[in-house]
C-alpha cells in the first residue's frame, strides 16, 4: 500500500495516518518501540510538519527553518515517521529503525538523524535547549520559531519548571511547547505517578500563552498552532489531550502501559486494523 | 584571615572560616584584578558571538564585568543551573559562543547530566567557567569541588582546564574559544595571583610546559598547585633539595609527550600534586599513563583525601589536607630520607 502520496493537496488526516503507518511499519522490524506513543502524538506532528512549519526536506539545517526539538527522546519512532513522511527520511531507511549502523535509533539523538535537533533519552533536556534556541534566534533578528514536544512525565523534572520560568521572563514567543498528556509514565498513570493538574491554571500562572486541546483533533490541534503562532510577547503551551494506541482500536483498548507490549503477530493485525481506516 | 577568640587551650588565635572568598593570594603576593571578565571584555569586542550566561553568579565568577560592557549579550538565567547550561547548548546550536559560570561544584554534580547529554553530547560550543576549585572555599563540601575533573575528565568531546594564575587565565579565555567545542575551566577570581609571568609563561591548549628543571624531584601539577610547587621548589633550594616544576594546566587532553619524556629522566622522584581529590584526577591520569607506557619512576601523588573536607581558614584546611608550600616542602623532605 502506498503511504507517501506526493504533492501538496494531502489532507492533513492522510498525513497523520501515513505518520501512524510509517510507525507501525518500524514497530515491526524492531519487533517493539514505544508505538502506542507514536500513534497517540501522530495528529499532533501531522499538524506541526504539514500545516505551521517551515522547513526544507532537502536541506534539514536551512536557516530560515523552524526548529523541532523532542525533548522526549523515546518518542523518535513517531518523529522518524513524520520525517520521512515530510521527504527528510527516505522511507526506505525505515527498515533500518533501531539497528546497528542506522540512522534512526530507537531514542532520538542529533548526530544521528537529519531533522532531529537535539539529543533525548534523558527527559526534561528539551525546554531548556529551546529557550537558549529562542534567546539566540531572537539574536540572529530570526522569523524562525522554535517547537518543543515532551510528555506529561517531564512535568516532574524540576529543570522543566526552570525552562518554563524563563521563558516567560525572556518573553519567548517565538517558543511553541506541546506538552503530550497521555497520562502514562514509566510507573503508571502520569496524574498518580505526580499530580500535574491544573495544568492550565500553572502554566497560566507561569505566564504562559496556554491552549488545552483533544490532541486527537486535528482541526482543534490545527487552531491551537495557528493561535500560538499569532501570540505575542509570551510563549505558547499547547496542552495535547491524547490517546495511547490512537487509530488502531485493539491497541487502544489495551490495558495501558508505559511500553505496550505487541505480540510478533501483531504488528501485521495493527497496520490491517489501520488500513481500515484509510483516509482519503 | 583575621584571628577571632582565642583557641582555648592553645594559646593561637583562630582564624575565621574562609567564605567565598574575593582571593587565594598569600599576604603580599602580587596579584591581578577579575582577570577572566576583563579577558573576556576584550575577546567580546573582537568576535561578536560571545555571549554570557550564569546562574545568579555574575559577581562571584566576574562576569559581571561582561555584563556591565555588553548588557545586551549576558543572559541571567537564575539560579537554574540545568537551565543554564541546556540554555547554552542551545545558544550555541545557533552559532553563538556561550561562557556560562557557576561555581564549580553546581556544573559539576547539579548540572552534570545536563552538561553531558546537551553540551558533551551534541559536541556544542559552549565554555563553561567554573569559580571556587577544589579547596578555594573554606565554606565547606556543598562549595568545594574536590571531583570537579574525575567528573569532566570523564565526559567525552570535554576539554578540561586548571589554570593557575592571572596571567594564564587572561591567555586561556581566548584559547577557549579558539577551540570548536566543550571547554571546562576552573576559574580564580577577585584578586587572582599573578605568579608565571616571570617565568616567561605562554599557555598551549593541551601542552604541558616545564616552569623550572631540577635533577631530584619534579613536581608535576595544576592550577594553584603549580603556585605551590614553585615556592616549594624555591623553600627546598634552602635543603640544598633540586625540584623541577612541569605545569600541566590541560587535565584533558593530556600532554602525554612531554610528561613521559619528563617522567623518563632517570634518579628523579616525580610528585603530582593537585588540588582535588587524589580520586580521578591530574595524579591518577599520571600514574595510569606511566604504567601503560611502561615509565616507572619514584612515584607519589599529593592531593585532597577521599572524604568530605571540614570547614574553616583555608590556611588552616590547607595545612590540614597537605596542599600548603609549607605541607608540600614536608611530604617532599619525608619521601627523600
Amino acid at each position: 500500500m502506498s503511504t507517501a502520496p506526493l504533492g501538496h493537496n494531502v489532507s492533513l488526516e492522510r498525513r497523520a495516518w501515513n505518520i501512524r503507518r510509517h510507525a507501525i511499519l518500524m514497530g515491526e522490524v524492531q519487533g517493539q518501540g514505544y508505538i502506542a506513543q507514536a500513534l497517540d502524538i501522530a495528529d499532533v506532528l501531522a499538524v506541526a510538519y504539514f500545516h505551521a512549519m517551515r522547513y526544507r526536506p532537502d536541506d534539514p539545517d536551512w536557516e530560515g527553518r523552524d526548529r523541532f526539538l523532542l525533548s522526549n527522546g523515546h518518542y523518535a519512532i513517531a518523529l522518524y515517521a513524520a520525517l520521512i513522511e515530510a521527504g527528510i527520511i527516505p522511507e526506505d531507511e525505515l527498515e533500518t529503525y533501531g539497528s546497528d549502523e542506522s540512522r534512526l535509533p530507537m531514542s532520538g539523538m542529533a548526530s544521528y538523524t537529519p531533522g532531529m535537533e537535539m539529543s533525548g533519552g534523558s527527559l526534561g533536556l528539551g525546554l531548556s535547549i529551546a529557550v537558549g534556541k529562542c534567546l539566540g534566534l531572537k539574536r540572529k533578528s530570526s522569523a524562525s520559531y522554535v517547537y518543543t514536544l515532551f510528555s506529561d512525565g517531564e512535568l516532574d523534572e524540576g529543570s522543566v519548571w526552570e525552562a518554563i520560568m524563563s521563558a516567560a521572563h525572556y518573553g519567548l514567543d517565538n517558543l511553541i511547547a506541546v506538552v503530550d498528556v497521555n497520562n502514562q509514565q514509566a510507573d503508571g498513570p502520569s496524574t498518580k505517578v505526580m499530580g500535574f493538574e491544573p495544568l492550565t491554571e500553572k502554566l497560566q500562572a507561569f505566564g504562559w500563552f496556554t491552549q488545552r486541546v483533544d490532541g486527537n483533533d486535528l482541526p482543534a490541534v490545527r487552531a491551537a498552532f495557528d493561535a500560538a503562532k499569532a501570540q505575542t510577547a509570551k510563549p505558547s503551551m499547547i496542552i495535547a489531550d491524547t490517546l495511547m494506541g490512537k487509530g488502531v482500536p485493539f491497541l487502544e483498548a489495551r490495558e495501558k502501559n508505559h511500553f505496550i507490549r505487541v505480540e510478533a503477530h501483531e504488528w501485521q493485525l495493527a497496520l490491517a486494523a489501520l488500513d481500515e481506516r484509510k483516509p482519503s | 584571615m583575621k584571628p577571632a577568640a582565642s583557641n582555648p587551650g592553645s594559646g593561637k588565635p583562630r582564624l575565621t572560616t574562609s567564605a567565598m572568598i574575593a582571593s587565594i593570594a598569600g599576604d603580599g603576593q602580587r596579584t591581578k584584578p577579575a582577570p577572566f571578565g576583563h579577558a573576556l571584555v576584550e575577546l567580546a569586542k573582537q568576535d561578536p558571538s560571545i555571549v554570557g550566561m550564569t546562574a545568579d553568579l555574575g559577581k562571584y565568577t566576574d562576569l559581571h564585568l561582561f555584563a556591565q560592557a555588553f548588557p545586551d549579550r549576558h543572559y541571567q538565567m537564575g539560579m537554574a543551573e540545568q537551565l543554564l547550561f541546556g540554555a547554552a547548548s542551545g545558544l550555541a546550536s545557533e552559532g553563538f559562543t556561550p561562557f556560562a559560570t557557576t561555581y564549580a561544584v553546581f556544573a559539576s554534580r547539579r548540572a552534570y547530566d545536563f552538561i553531558h547529554q546537551t553540551i558533551a553530547e551534541e559536541d556544542r560550543n559552549v565554555k563553561i567557567a567554573c569559580a571556587l576549585p577544589g579547596l578555594t572555599s573554606g565554606y565547606g563540601p556543598s562549595h568545594q569541588a574536590t571531583e570537579d575533573l574525575a567528573l569532566f575528565r570523564a565526559m567525552p568531546n570535554m576539554v578540561v582546564i586548571d589554570p593557575c594564575d592571572a596571567h594564564e587565565i587572561e591567555q586561556v579565555v581566548p584559547a577557549m574559544a579558539r577551540h570548536k567545542g566543550p571547554v571546562y575551566m576552573r576559574l580564580l577570581r577577585g584578586q587572582v595571583p599573578l605568579v608565571l609571568d616571570e617565568y616567561g609563561y605562554k599557555f598551549e591548549l593541551g601542552k604541558a610546559k616545564l616552569l623550572r628543571d631540577g635533577y631530584e624531584v619534579l613536581f608535576i601539577s595544576s592550577g594553584i598547585m603549580t603556585m605551590r610547587a614553585l615556592e616549594a621548589a624555591k623553600a627546598l633550594e634552602q635543603d640544598r633539595i633540586d625540584v623541577g616544576v612541569l605545569h600541566v594546566p590541560t587535565i584533558k587532553p593530556l600532554d602525554t609527550a612531554t610528561i613521559l619524556e619528563a617522567c623518563a629522566k632517570p634518579g628523579r622522584l616525580v610528585v603530582v600534586a593537585e588540588n582535588h581529590t587524589v580520586n580521578g584526577g591530574l595524579g591518577e591520569a599520571v600514574a595510569g599513563l606511566l604504567m601503560r607506557e611502561g615509565v616507572h619512576p619514584a612515584f607519589r601523588m599529593i592531593g585532597l583525601p577521599d572524604e568530605f573536607l571540614a570547614a574553616g581558614a583555608l590556611p588552616t584546611l590547607h595545612d590540614r589536607y597537605g596542599i600548603s608550600t609549607d605541607a608540600l616542602c614536608n611530604r617532599v623532605k619525608g619521601w627523600l630520607k
